[in-house]
């Protein structure tokens, strides 16, 4: 086994190559899970703030206009200017900046408003005669939440998440500025800075197997999720 | 049970002004089915919403079993609304779910036990008809199944009302009438107000006992299903009624009316549950110097009682038509004379004591 690990393949260590993909793999994992929880957060107070929610009111108008603003905002940045403006936030809560951990922090602050669109799309998929249902039943919102809007659109949302994956795997290849690893980083430094083009080519085969994966994943958990309407 | 008491609600958009519901009062006893009939836009959603407080009315109170709703918040609102339960025209379902889930969801939300649920679940399932299907999921059903799993959801949580908006209205008139008919059951066995909405008349006629006529975000006309059938006063009710009571001179019999050359008049009866006790029209047919051509007859039934609309020509002399008519007024039938427009071919009533001769 070692002595395979220490070969090479197109001028790196096939170690190299394993420890790359294993970067990759927890930050678009670990990226997905944290941004997902912001994001179905900013998600759902888009969709019950709403004009026509299931909140209404002074307060939810301006919480409304705020998570909207946030989220353009956000996302009108490009992610490698997000990665080095936001550094100084990074060393706040990691206490670093270099490495597959810290470049989590842009991970999930470039991918959760992202998520928030593509979650607010979903949710709102839920008919409001299923809202209007719930509240009839007397249903508070948590309940509302629970027991109708997610289980309603959970086929819809993990479609979502699939997306919002891929678009992580492809943040992800930018975090070798920061020392984050990954494969995109051979990509760009072995690959491209020095001219490997094989080895250029194999990574982006690898990324490529690696869409695939989350896509056929996705497609299948939201079709088993769906298989009843 | 349910007391609306000068209701006023306006809805503004940017620019227009929709006035939903202009100073509206209904009153609906316990243990009674009261139907809401009206065009779409005449107010009736916003007004059924105002008893479960999906609607909230600009001015004017609503008081469902002794408690004003204004003041209910929170807690208070959300057990107030598991007494109410509501059925739907679009059933709103989760679609995705099975039946058994679906009519167990408002169990849920009140944290009951599994075997509380369990034990609930099938007792309304087997009220609606459709315990053999509990584990099969909602989109296999079909319509007419769909608002059953409604109605037993909304039954699940033994409601002192049921709302219904529309609850047929997205039903074929086959399944129209068994709906009606479980609804039926549900106010007489289980003891439930029913508030329902409509635009079908057949609705009203079929299992209310009273109804208002909404037009415009008003109450037009209000209350007991046999008279405001029998006797309806404004022109959107007399619509209505149409719907389902024909009382109108068939087209065809214009001509064979206007080619009459000797003195006639028409006239239009009705006759509502036992109000009449002697054969009015053999009588009139034995009356001397007097001729009856039945035009048009329809007989309908509700609430247990019937109604009968006749058309008749009389002919003969003026003196023993208005015998005849005197002798009709008498016996206890409703009596309308008809006049024919024979260029607009329109007909308008003149009701009995009114009017002069033809």
């Amino acid at each position: 086994m070692n002595e395979f690990l220490n070969s090479k393949v197109f001028g790196i260590k096939w170690s190299r190559l394993l420890t790359n993909c294993q970067q990759t793999l927890y930050m678009v994992g670990w990226g997905l899970l944290i941004g997902t929880f912001f994001g179905l957060i900013l998600a759902l107070v888009l969709v019950l703030t709403r004009k026509g929610g299931v909140i209404q009111g002074r307060a939810a108008r301006i919480l409304y206009a705020a998570v909207n603003v946030y989220v353009n905002v956000i996302r009108s940045v490009p992610f490698v200017i997000l990665l080095v403006t936001i550094m100084p936030l990074t060393r706040l809560i990691m206490g670093t900046t270099i490495g597959s951990t810290a470049a989590l922090v842009p991970l999930v602050l470039y991918i959760s408003p992202y998520l928030a669109r593509l979650l607010e799309n979903s949710l709102l998929e839920c008919s409001p005669g299923i809202i209007e249902a719930a509240q009839a039943m007397g249903a508070n919102i948590w309940q509302i939440i629970r027991y109708f809007l997610m289980p309603e659109t959970l086929g819809s949302m993990v479609l979502a998440l699939t997306t919002g994956a891929i678009g992580l795997l492809g943040a992800s290849a930018m975090a070798g500025y920061v020392g984050g690893g990954g494969v995109g980083d051979l990509t760009l430094t072995y690959g491209y800075e020095k001219m490997n083009t094989p080895l250029m080519i194999l990574t982006v085969v690898i990324l490529v197997i690696f869409v695939q994966l989350i896509q056929f994943l996705g497609g299948a958990i939201s079709r088993k999720l769906r298989a009843h309407r | 049970m349910i007391r609306i008491g000068h209701v006023s609600k306006t809805f503004r958009e940017k620019k227009t002004e929709v006035r939903a519901l202009q100073d509206v009062s209904i009153h609906v006893h316990k243990g009674e089915i009261y139907g809401i009939v009206g065009f779409s836009g005449a107010g009736k959603s916003t007004l059924i919403r105002l008893v479960n407080r999906l609607e909230t009315p600009d001015e004017g109170t609503v008081e469902v079993a002794g408690r004003q709703l204004d003041t209910l918040k929170g807690k208070e609102l959300s057990a107030l609304r598991r007494k109410i339960g509501m059925v739907f025209q679009q059933f709103n379902l989760l679609e995705g779910k099975t039946v058994y889930h679906n009519v167990a969801v408002p169990l849920i939300l009140e944290h009951r036990s599994a075997a509380e649920i369990e034990k609930r679940v099938a007792e309304v399932l087997e009220f609606v008809e459709l315990s053999e299907k509990r584990n099969a999921y909602v989109s296999q059903l079909s319509g007419g199944q769909k608002q059953r799993v409604g109605i037993a959801r909304a039954l699940a949580t033994s409601p002192e009302i049921l709302l219904c908006d529309e609850a047929t209205s997205a039903l074929d008139p086959q399944t129209t009438e068994s709906i009606l008919k479980l609804l039926k059951r549900v106010n007489e066995e289980m003891g439930i107000t029913i508030l329902l909405i409509t635009h079908q008349m057949q609705v009203i006629q079929l299992i209310c006992d009273r109804v208002a006529v909404m037009e415009q975000g008003r109450v037009a006309e209000e209350g007991a299903v046999l008279d405001v059938f029998g006797r309806p006063k404004e022109e959107v009710t007399k619509r209505f009624v149409r719907t389902v009571i024909n009382d109108q001179v068939p087209e065809s019999f214009y001509d064979t009316i206007r080619a009459e050359n000797r003195h006639y008049r028409l006239e239009q009866l009705k006759f509502i549950g036992d109000s009449v006790n002697e054969p009015v029209i053999a009588n009139l047919c034995r009356r001397k110097g007097l001729e009856v051509n039945i035009i048009g007859a329809n007989i309908s039934q509700m609430q247990g009682s019937m109604m009968s609309v006749f058309i008749l020509q009389l002919i003969g002399e003026t003196e023993a038509i208005g015998e005849a008519e005197q002798y009709i007024d008498a016996s206890g039938a409703l009596r309308q004379r008809l006049f024919i427009d024979w260029d607009s071919r329109t007909i308008t009533e003149i009701p009995a004591g009114k009017g002069a001769d033809a």
